[in-house]
């Protein structure tokens, strides 16, 4: 198995759309934001302006603290600079894809507690990678 | 059986615009949709049955099925330009009438011209979906959304890598009869644990060949079976069922599967105890393993110790699957096996498999195909069909 560390993902600006513009400039700031629906309450990830739950079109974004845990991950290995993509499930409730940084890949455990650790795309966003608490 | 009488319109609803800057095409088709539920009085989760053509993005409609939270038993993405939708009635009056759906929502939406004038442009067919910029950057590939369904199963039941190979154990046996299958070694649970990970937990042995090729099928009506001289396979019930992640709500450790098999089941009025037979897809072991469980094989999290110790065997164990070799060990055409799935359970039941592989009075059996990421979100399809004669 694999012992390599990365500290430094390659990140690309991602492709903005009107429907998500909003939560790309919060990751500029280091705010990482879910969308949560007036009519029925639920949170859901990614955001869309209706409400996948209920169809409502009263939505808005919150703020999430950054924290959550570890629902699955896998480490691509067959490669020369393997990477850890990762399910987090956040604090406030919805899961969302990311990859795990900061990290020995062998020491990852589903369950375990991580935090948001966003790296600057250069384009006025940046990309939502977490760490190990 | 006929359309005529059998499925009404009960509502419209036409987009007000006509440029939508500042809309992204999933949100119009979701708008629309919207607008044609409140026309007819329903609401969304009333919804069993989605419709559209390629102006939809991603995987024919399963990522705008997941954009707007439609949990369905039909999706079809037939695709002949403006036709489209007329065709969409046509087939959803033809589901409804077969009793596979009770409402169908049929979508159209884009912005030509919004896409000529803002930054946001995007390629024709509707450019990317709305998932791929929250994907896009973590670099998923096929291995890796398949080894994280894995990593899970493994965590909440114990499955081990062990089990997984027994999947591969499996087909590997059944490969060694078709003079035509990519891979024909007999491989061992060793042989597979011991080949490099490509993506935990994932062998190279727990993946499937990439081949080419192809195949096809011909379905006809009752009377023009009756005058053929081939054996003819006769279909009992279907089932289908996209999957996705549910707004955030993430479950990797079942398929479509779980909504697919029993609807074909149900329809074909058959139980998993009555099926000699089953092509199960097979891009992964972990894939074979989700689908016997979904399918009711066994309990859920009771894959692992099913599918061990030859369990999938022809002529040992209790359920032979993949009798060519499956896309483990034969044939994965075009990045697309259900094709070979189908194929294989009609020689089974057509008496007409390798001898060694053969089961023996198959009289029912059963093809699943898996289509997309089991890590995210995938289109699963369950055919029940019976022997000629039987
Ligand atoms: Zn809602």
């Amino acid at each position: 198995m694999s012992e390599q560390k990365v500290s430094k993902p390659k990140v690309k600006a991602p492709r903005v759309n009107p429907e998500t513009s909003t939560f790309w400039e919060a990751t500029a700031e280091g705010k990482l934001l879910v969308k949560k629906c007036n009519a029925c309450g639920e949170k859901h990830f990614y955001p869309r302006s209706l409400c996948p739950f209920c169809f409502s079109d009263d939505t808005e974004y919150m703020e999430c603290s950054g924290r959550g845990v570890i629902y699955s991950y896998s480490v691509t290995r067959r490669t020369s600079e393997p990477w850890a993509i990762a399910y987090v499930t956040l604090e406030e409730g919805p899961t969302m894809m990311t990859n795990l940084i900061d990290c020995d890949f062998d020491q990852l455990s589903i369950g375990q507690p991580v935090e948001v650790a966003f790296v600057d795309t250069g384009e006025g966003s940046a990309i939502p990678f977490f760490r190990p608490l | 059986m006929t359309i005529r009488g059998k499925a009404y319109i009960a509502g419209v609803y036409e987009h007000p615009l006509r440029e939508a800057t500042g809309k992204t095409v999933p949100q119009l088709h979701a708008e629309v949709a919207k607008g044609a539920l409140e026309d007819a009085g329903l609401s969304k989760n009333d919804v069993d049955a989605y419709y559209c053509a390629g102006d939809v993005p991603g995987m024919g409609g399963i990522n705008q099925a997941e954009y707007m939270g439609l949990n369905l038993r039909q999706i079809d993405s037939t695709e002949t330009g403006g036709s489209s939708y007329v065709v969409h009635v046509n087939h959803a009056a033809q589901a409804i009438a077969a009793g596979h759906c009770k409402v169908a929502l049929i979508t159209l939406a884009g912005r030509p011209r919004a896409d000529a004038k803002e930054k946001y442009r995007v390629r024709p067919g509707g450019g990317a979906p709305a998932d791929y910029g929250f994907e896009g950057p973590f670099r998923p590939t096929v291995t890796n959304m398949y080894g994280m369904a894995a990593m899970r199963h493994m965590y909440e039941f114990g499955t081990t890598s062990e089990q997984l190979a027994w999947v591969k154990v499996a087909a590997s046996h059944h490969a060694q009869y078709n003079e035509h299958a990519m891979l024909r070694d007999v491989v061992s649970v060793e042989d597979v644990l011991n080949s490099p990970v490509i993506a935990d937990p994932l062998h190279r042995l727990d993946c499937c060949v990439v081949s080419d090729g192809g195949g096809a099928i011909i379905v006809v009506a009752p009377e023009v079976a009756a005058d053929l001289k081939r054996p003819c396979v006769k279909v009992l019930g279907a089932g289908e069922a996209p999957k996705h992640l549910n707004g955030g709500k993430v479950d990797l450790t079942y398929s479509g599967a779980r909504w697919s098999g029993p609807a074909a089941f149900e329809e074909a009025g058959v139980t998993p105890a009555d099926i000699k037979y089953a092509s199960i897809y097979d891009s992964f072991t972990i894939t074979v393993v989700e689908t016997i469980e979904d399918l009711g094989f066994c309990e859920k999290g009771q894959g692992g110790p099913f599918v061990a110790d030859g369990n999938l065997i022809s002529g040992v164990g209790k359920l032979p699957f993949n009798t060519d070799g499956g896309g483990l060990c034969n044939n994965h055409p075009s990045d697309r096996g259900g094709i070979t799935k189908v194929i294989e359970a009609v020689r089974q039941l057509r008496g007409e498999a390798h001898p060694k592989v053969q089961v023996p009075n198959c009289d029912v059996a059963l093809a699943h195909g898996t289509g997309g990421l089991l890590g995210s979100r995938m289109g699963s399809a369950t055919l029940i069909m019976e022997a000629p004669g039987a």
